[in-house]
């Protein structure tokens, strides 16, 4: 292994000009600003451009809207994270209904073809949302699973307004991740999909096929 | 002309004369023009974004050895295994090695070029190691037997027609259906079992942060997702070109590609990994390798102008852009990497001898330089590396440098260079054209004259007429 | 992609004209109607007659020791700081910004510098430096105009050879489709691949007949030599002229 390495790292060395830094100047990202209602606008818009579903809604309304969804999509089991504040809301609020709640707090080794083949949908929560692309901004961990956003077909998402970012940029530097990431930061766009075959648009491939905002004050 | 060379002459006459090419590509090439032109409205501030992308590419270069070192003192901290690899043998050992560790009978793949230059399906194979493309398009020409005829849309060159007859004709229980949709449906249903089984994901990587220690991986299908998440074992293979910097150096990167390529403002996932399960996570991997990829890239960076070919983000603008490649599809130039970006870094990697005709497979337009997002100078390349191609000094820094020179070329030169080189002999020899009337459709004459009318030379030259005329000092 | 020009808004008292080889040989009123043309401004011009050629051919095909004889030739040609007029972008193009590739490194590189600045394509000399104002005294046609790729993407001056045209009272400019995409001229790249190149220019005539012009013009011989070649092996009636020829023969009185 290090052979490779060192022969590697001294051609990059040898190589006849060493180049100093270059610099970079981000204005052209950071001048990039939306505000209120200009900010949902374009934010809802590129959502719902390309297939997600978005509802305005509030803190308050949320859940109630969550469940009248998960009825008209017959959802009948709904994965979600049982320690933060949206599962916790999700699971008392679907407590009476037909729609059986999942928690995500086993390890996917015990529980991955209940996952992958039983469960119709996940909730989980947007850490923020980025108006330049229209992108949730999901960090996850203990709490979040990774595979909760991704293998159920059917993807619900809580965002607040107030956690709208103006771009990737403004995003990462709020919440300091050049000091440490956590194992997995995700921006998702949309719902999964393909243009492969003959460039044919189809939703739905690998990840979810049906992403749903619920969007917040 | 050597073999390869007339080979290649064959592949491209069979593409051009394949009406479904020649209108597949056409169309498909249309479109991602007009749908990159409508997601850069604003040309200053496309301007500007271009040389951030750049100047992001520049010092990553500019500080190689260096930032691949953080990267892998960072992804070390992080959990992640970090392996280097001069060779694509070397490479494809290095995987194997991780797949018998884990006593792997079957990996899952998420598209990497990379994996493509090192041959990783087939030679996993060799060795009862059944590794699945999941990238729909990835899946489709694998299934195929074939190579990827884009760097984006690895299945442009098929209809649904042929897809819907591979389908029927290779997945057992599968009947004939013509439409996308429905297709779509049995591939995921087959490879969301395949996630579920693997023993060992393989990605690739679209950026590595020096500063972090995280990868970064775009897609819209979720293959990549579930690729680097599912399996116990995550395998990222990766040119040694691809680090950044920063953390924020990745923004104005991730703003070019998508829009530069298929004309999206995001792709539907942007993937940043920053290590294995961490204690208290519920998924993820065990295990996440990184493996660094030499391939000639050390020996293109020694050349500062060479070294630019690696600035490349693979965003696939400059074919999709090509006139060239829009007639000839990506089959032609029967290479891992084709168009624009194929004719530059093909002939470095793999050296004249065997491609170094491919540079010379081009008008110059410039059409490619110009949407290029990271301002690679890719005309100045293709000049670059054809004088490369006939270098016989043993200077070359190319591999295989002067292979591509033979005798008559050479010759045609040298004579070209005598007579205007001497003015008294150029103007003789013009004025003997012209008293001709006429050159013979001979020889390379005949190409022109097959579909075009032949010039002829005037009665009397420039010169003779501004002599008369007074002009002439 | 332009550089910068020495002699912004100013009116020089002469200029020197490179011809370019393809001019000289086969279409030398191309280079007679350029002269007449700068002439008739009040502009001296004068064609150092030792001139051949500005080595592109040698240049794009690798041979670059062999291109670079032939330029240090054409270099020496023009002393002093008169501008350079090239009535072709691709040729202009070579001496303005491949001449600084070619002889980097070179002991004349400074020379070959100072030359570079002061070379002009001709469209972007009439309408930048000199501003000529053009009285159309042709019958009503209609012009299309087929800008060469290096003309337009490393010179820069497609809008300036649409400027001439929309100057002439009488002339229509007809678009076409596909316009900024290359004729499949690319000088050694029609005979070396000349089935690609065949596909192309074919592409190219089947657009701008649809367009139906009167005319093509252009200002890259090349490509006029190209395109016009295949149109007449068609059997087409569009005439196919250099954009000097058009400019001089509709308003010399």
């Amino acid at each position: 292994m290090s052979r490779s390495r060192e022969n590697i790292l001294r051609r990059l060395r040898d190589s006849r000009e060493t180049g100093a830094a270059v610099g970079r100047d981000f204005t052209v990202i950071e001048d990039l600003q939306w505000s209120g209602d200009e900010a949902v606008a374009r934010f809802t818009g590129l959502m719902r451009a390309v297939n997600t579903e978005v509802h305005e809604t509030t803190r308050e309304a949320w859940p109630a809207k969550l469940a009248e969804l998960c009825a008209a999509k017959q959802v009948t089991r709904l994965a979600l994270a049982a320690d933060t504040p949206v599962g916790q809301a999700a699971r008392s609020v679907l407590l009476d209904t037909s729609v059986e709640t999942v928690a995500y707090s086993r390890d996917i080794e015990d529980w991955r073809e209940e996952l992958f083949f039983q469960v119709d949908a996940g909730l989980s929560t947007a850490a923020g949302g980025i108006v330049e692309t229209g992108s949730l901004f999901l960090l996850t961990g203990p709490d979040e699973p990774r595979l909760l956003s991704l293998v159920p077909p059917i993807h619900f998402v809580v965002l607040s307004r107030a956690d709208f970012a103006n771009t990737l940029l403004e995003m990462l530097r709020r919440h300091g991740l050049a000091a440490g990431m956590p194992t997995n930061v995700l921006l998702i766009s949309g719902p999964s999909k393909t243009a492969d075959i003959e460039q044919t648009l189809v939703y739905g491939v690998h990840g979810p096929r049906q992403l749903v905002v619920l969007l917040t004050d | 002309m050597d073999k390869p060379t007339r080979q290649f002459h064959v592949r491209i006459q069979e593409a051009l004369n394949d009406p479904q090419i020649r209108a597949n590509f056409r169309r498909a090439m249309d479109g991602l023009m007009t749908k990159r032109a409508n997601m850069f409205p604003d040309p200053d501030e496309l301007e500007r974004l271009r040389d951030l992308g750049a100047a992001v590419r520049r010092n990553a270069l500019a500080q190689l050895p260096e930032l691949l070192e953080r990267l892998e003192a960072k992804c070390a901290e992080n959990g992640i295994t970090v392996h280097w690899a001069e060779s694509v043998d070397e490479a494809n050992r290095i995987v194997l090695d991780i797949c018998r560790r884990h006593s792997a009978k079957s990996v899952i793949k998420g598209k990497s070029m990379v994996s493509e230059e090192m041959e990783l399906n087939h030679y996993l194979g060799e060795f009862g190691i059944e590794a699945l493309e999941a990238d729909l398009g990835e899946y489709i020409v694998q299934l195929a037997g074939q190579l990827p005829s884009h760097i984006v849309m690895p299945a442009i060159h098929m209809n649904t027609r042929q897809i819907a007859e591979l389908f029927a004709e290779k997945l057992e229980g599968v009947g004939y259906i013509e439409d996308a949709e429905e297709l779509t449906k049995v591939a995921r249903e087959i490879l969301r079992h395949k996630f579920f089984d693997a023993d060992v994901g393989v990605s690739g990587v679209n950026f590595a942060v020096a500063e972090t220690g995280s990868l970064v991986l775009i897609e819209n299908e979720g293959n990549g997702r579930l690729t680097t998440t599912a399996p116990p074992v995550h395998v990222a293979v990766t040119g040694i070109e691809k680090v950044v910097e920063n953390l924020a150096d990745v923004t104005p990167l991730l703003s070019l590609l998508p829009r530069s390529a298929t004309g999206q403002n995001v792709t539907t996932y942007v993937n940043m990994i920053s290590g294995p399960r961490r204690d208290g996570e519920r998924d993820g991997p065990q295990e996440v390798h990184l493996l660094l990829l030499d391939n000639g890239r050390t020996r293109t960076h020694a050349d500062p102008e060479l070294r630019q070919t690696l600035q490349c983000i693979r965003c696939s603008a400059c074919m999709n852009h090509c006139p060239v490649y829009a007639r000839i599809g990506g089959h032609a130039y029967g290479t891992v990497y084709p168009g624009p970006i194929g004719e530059i870094l093909m002939p470095q990697i793999l050296g004249c001898e065997e491609v170094g005709a491919l540079p010379g497979a081009s008008s110059l337009c410039g059409a490619c330089g110009e949407v290029c997002p990271v301002r690679i100078p890719i005309p100045k390349m293709l000049v670059r590396l054809r004088k490369e191609a006939v270098d016989n000094t043993g200077a070359s820094p190319v591999k295989g440098g002067g292979a591509q020179r033979s005798f008559s070329e050479a010759a045609t030169w040298k004579g070209w260079e005598k007579v205007h080189a001497s003015p008294a002999l150029y103007r003789l020899a013009t004025r003997t054209a012209t008293a001709m009337g006429g050159l013979p459709a001979l020889g390379p004459l005949k190409t022109w004259a097959s579909v075009r009318e032949v010039p002829k030379p005037a009665a009397k030259t420039l010169h003779q007429r501004l002599e008369e005329r007074g002009n002439s000092r | 992609m332009q550089a910068e020009h020495v002699h912004p808004g100013q009116r020089p008292r002469q200029v020197y004209l490179f011809g370019t080889c393809l001019v000289d040989l086969f279409f030398p009123e191309a280079g007679v109607d350029t002269v007449s043309l700068l002439e008739r401004e009040g502009v001296k011009v004068i064609y150092p007659k030792d001139q051949t050629c500005c080595g592109q051919p040698a240049y794009n095909s690798g041979y670059h020791d062999e291109a670079r004889t032939v330029a240090r030739q054409q270099v020496r040609l023009f002393p002093g700081d008169a501008p350079v007029v090239v009535p072709s972008g691709s040729c202009a193009s070579m001496m303005k910004h491949h001449y600084l590739d070619l002889f980097r490194g070179e002991p004349d590189f400074a020379e070959v510098e100072a030359l570079s600045r002061r070379v002009y394509e001709l469209t972007e000399f009439l309408v930048r430096v000199l501003d000529v104002r053009l009285n159309d005294l042709g019958a009503p046609e209609k012009v299309a105009i087929h800008t060469a790729c290096h003309a337009r993407r490393e010179m820069g001056v497609a809008g300036d050879a649409d400027a001439l045209v929309d100057q002439l009272a009488n002339v229509e400019r007809v678009g076409f489709t596909r316009q900024t995409e290359c004729c499949g001229f690319g000088g050694t790249f029609a005979v070396k691949h000349g089935p690609i190149s065949a596909a192309m220019v074919s592409e190219k005539v089947d657009c701008i007949e649809a367009a139906a012009p009167d005319r093509l013009v252009g200002g890259d011989c090349g490509c006029l030599m190209n395109i016009g070649g295949h149109m007449r092996h068609r059997g087409s009636p569009v005439k196919v002229q250099h954009i000097a020829s058009l400019l001089w023969e509709r308003t010399d009185g």
